[in-house]
């Protein structure tokens, strides 16, 4: 059984998000990347469905500039066995991304697609769903849980009111909560090793897919910032604010 | 041209979150279609058609759509989606499950999580986690859009119109099957609804000592949540957590017990409207954010307010 993995070069999510002077965007240059969250989740699970003898190939696809193959390079370093990166210097929506997704998953024919449920910078949460309608599989949205059976796994996926539990049909996609798993680091020796692994490059325009983009990103800003409010010195004149100045109890 | 919204409920009651699309709707278009697909769920339907602002309930029914897969819920939305200029779903685990599908098999792009509407194209959205807000315009023909329910007020449930449409459709998708749900039972309102809201963090140190928060939660009607270190220390369960990673809650009241407030945790409620911090940390970044800060104790403070609470209660009645 064949598995790959999707993941994305973010803005690394300790890093605090400044948003350009001129409205086109956030600040980027000189500030530390890393592999989507999620993402991490969904190399450790591939990882650990591997080694428990149920699958034997892991591939690694990322989509984006020339840097989009050192974060191939960290999934290599924790186990996966080889890398695609699929070269592009524009922004693709996930529509765009998810036809991707569908052509290379269409060459490789893996048994399960994992992702992460949301990448942290667009948060659009709607990768792992198009290509799970694209390919026609079914999907495994927001999985906490993944257990592989002979022809299909049983998923426990985290919605708003607790925990769902459905059977899936092999082939499928799952997109990764970041509960599924505790995502391992790589050892220097396996960076080492992961120097060696083979990644394959190609350019998004040579696939023949339509990735134009259909949305117009007309400004970004910061979020109000919310003035800092007032100390208040016991309980008693706590409640007596609430009740009578925010009149909020 | 009208819009289509996709209704959210449990086959008995509609989920507020419906409500808020549909108030979000009313926003850009009068002639409001919704969608209600369920199973036995006639007079949930005839509710959803009663409600505010909709023109029209088209309801399918049957046992497959008892419970919300995406699958099956995809080729409904699909089969009348050419009829209308915009389509939405709240942006709940529900919405956002469903809905991408819908646009990739319309070979359009999705909006997801509006918190706000400037024009039929032109919407507001957070990235980042909300520390930064995107001004964003479709060129595409239909808009496949989902609502962050918090952001729009909800329609009242009277004034509508009472048309229900009864819709044939065949469910044919048999590669995923529902097991079961575990829904986490509360007396309480759900935290992604709540009105108020009590938030503990590590400063609560122990599992029993959250049921301090309940105390308080009942008297306000509140809904208990948890930051992302608790919820790490096992003090409370996965879906209490508020934050980045957890629910973004935008409550009136939000009331931070024992939280210091890491940016994961402040993205998930720097929204609400009045925020209260109790910290015995004068230096903890939550008071930064607070409109109201007690630097206390939270042992001794929870109690006193418990007993404030009470006094209240009893000068109004």
């Amino acid at each position: 059984m064949k598995l790959l993995v999707t993941v994305k070069r973010v803005i690394d999510y300790n890093v605090q998000i400044r948003v350009k002077p001129d409205g086109s965007g956030v600040e980027k240059d000189n500030v530390k990347m890393s592999m989507n969250p999620p993402d991490e989740n969904a190399v450790e699970e591939a990882l650990r469905i591997k080694e428990s003898g149920k699958a034997d190939e892991i591939i690694v696809l990322s989509i984006g500039g020339d840097k989009a193959q050192e974060t191939i390079r960290t999934a290599l370093a924790m186990g996966a066995d080889r890398g695609i990166h699929i070269k592009t210097d524009n922004e693709l929506e996930p529509l765009a991304i998810s036809k991707i997704i569908s052509k290379i998953a269409e060459e490789e024919k893996p048994s399960i697609i994992l992702m992460g449920k949301q990448a942290i910078d667009d948060d659009s949460n709607q990768t792992g769903q198009m290509t799970s309608a694209l390919l026609n599989w079914p999907q495994a949205t927001f999985a906490s849980k993944i257990e592989i059976e002979d022809k299909s796994a049983t998923v426990t996926r985290e919605i708003d009111e607790g925990l769902e539990r459905i059977k899936v049909n092999i082939p499928f996609v799952a997109s990764c909560d970041l509960r599924l798993n505790e995502p391992r680091y790589a050892s220097l020796p396996n960076i080492m090793k992961a120097k060696k692994k083979p990644i394959d490059i190609k350019d998004a325009n040579s696939l023949g897919i339509d990735i134009s983009s259909r949305i117009e990103q007309l400004k970004v800003e910061e979020p109000p910032v919310r003035q800092k409010g007032i100390m208040v010195n016991d309980v008693s004149e706590l409640v007596q604010k609430l009740k009578h100045e925010a009149k909020v109890i | 041209m009208s819009i289509l919204v996709l209704a959210e409920h449990n086959n008995i009651d509609i989920k507020s979150s419906t409500l808020n699309t549909i108030s979000a709707a009313s926003q850009i278009e009068q002639e409001i279609d919704v969608l209600v697909t369920g199973f036995q769920c006639e007079e949930l339907a005839k509710k959803i058609a009663k409600c505010e602002k909709v023109s029209k309930v088209i309801f399918v029914d049957n046992e497959k759509l008892k419970n919300p897969i995406a699958e099956n819920i995809e080729p409904i939305v699909l089969s009348v989606a050419e009829k209308y200029s915009h389509i939405m779903a709240p942006a709940t685990t529900f919405g956002k499950n469903i809905f991408p599908r819908i646009a990739v098999k319309l070979d359009l792009a999705q909006i997801s999580d509006v918190i706000k509407i400037i024009s039929n194209d032109t919407f507001m959205r957070p990235i980042y986690a909300g520390n930064a807000i995107a001004t964003v315009k479709s060129n595409d023909k239909t808009k496949i859009i989902t609502i962050r329910p918090t952001s729009f007020d909800p329609v009242e449930t009277s004034g509508g119109s009472d048309i229900v449409e009864s819709l044939e459709f065949e469910t044919q998708n048999n590669s995923v099957e529902f097991i079961d749900r575990e829904e986490s039972h509360s007396e309480r309102p759900e935290l992604s609804t709540a009105r108020v809201v009590i938030s503990g963090g590590r400063g609560l140190q122990s599992a029993e000592n959250f049921k301090l928060l309940n105390e308080i939660a009942d008297k306000l009607n509140a809904a208990v949540g948890a930051s992302r270190a608790a919820v790490d220390a096992g003090y409370v369960s996965n879906d209490y957590q508020v934050g980045q990673t957890g629910k973004v809650v935008v409550p009136d009241l939000y009331i931070a017990v024992g939280i210091s407030g890491a940016i994961q945790h402040l993205a998930g409620m720097k929204e609400s409207k009045v925020i209260v911090a109790i910290n015995k940390d004068e230096e903890a970044p939550i008071f930064n954010v607070a409109d109201y800060g007690l630097n206390a104790d939270l042992f001794e403070a929870l109690p006193q307010l418990s007993s404030e609470l009470d006094k209240l209660n009893t000068i109004q009645q």
